[in-house]
């Protein structure tokens, strides 16, 4: 455990303290909505908003023909995503 | 408190408000509040054909919950300063915990 980060703003107590590891990294986001979102971190709280730079949004939509199609979304600014998100997860690997 | 902070600071900056019903508005964010409820002024919606019900509008307050995204001009965040921030509340939200 040598590898624990130790300190007032380094320790990992809760889950939270996982993604406060996570900033200015890239993270990968799954949301409600068969949306995902690939961006870097820049922001969150303690209701999971978040502020993200550099985003892709990926939604999945199925056509008419029943199968699963991506349609991919660059957004061109810093998007700010509002909570309502199932799970998250990490893309970078850190020390933990 | 931090996102309703986040926000204050961009007041007066041009937004892009996403709603959760697919709905894009733009216009210039006027106020928020700690519901991060939003008042835009001199509103469009971004794609007006699809959605013409709100071509007359000009001023709209929109209920923080039905909010899906806010884009930002990049240009009008300060990502160090933003990160900081973000680890004070973390910082305070584990004392509070304790």
């Amino acid at each position: 455990m040598a590898d624990v980060e130790e300190g007032p703003s380094g320790s990992v107590s809760e889950p939270l303290d996982l993604v406060r590891l996570l900033l200015d990294e890239v993270v990968f986001v799954k949301l409600r909505g068969d949306r995902e979102l690939k961006g870097r971190l820049y922001a969150y709280d303690s209701h999971m908003n978040l502020v993200l730079g550099d985003v892709v949004e990926t939604i999945y939509v199925v056509d008419e023909e029943d199968e699963e199609e991506e349609d991919i979304k660059a957004s061109p600014d810093i998007a700010f995503l509002l909570s309502h998100m199932l799970t998250f997860r990490i893309d970078y690997h850190q020390k933990i | 408190m931090l996102f309703f902070s986040f926000f204050k600071t961009l007041i007066d900056h041009e937004v892009t408000v996403e709603l959760k019903n697919d709905i894009q508005i733009r216009g210039t964010l006027k106020s928020v509040d700690q519901y991060l409820n939003i008042k835009l002024d001199d509103i469009h919606v971004v794609e007006e054909i699809k959605y013409p019900h709100l071509s007359s509008v000009k001023n709209v307050f929109i209920r923080g919950s039905v909010v899906r995204y806010v884009h930002l001009p990049a240009a009008a965040v300060d990502v160090p300063l933003l990160e900081d921030a973000t680890r004070r509340e973390a910082a305070n939200q584990a004392g509070k915990g304790k």
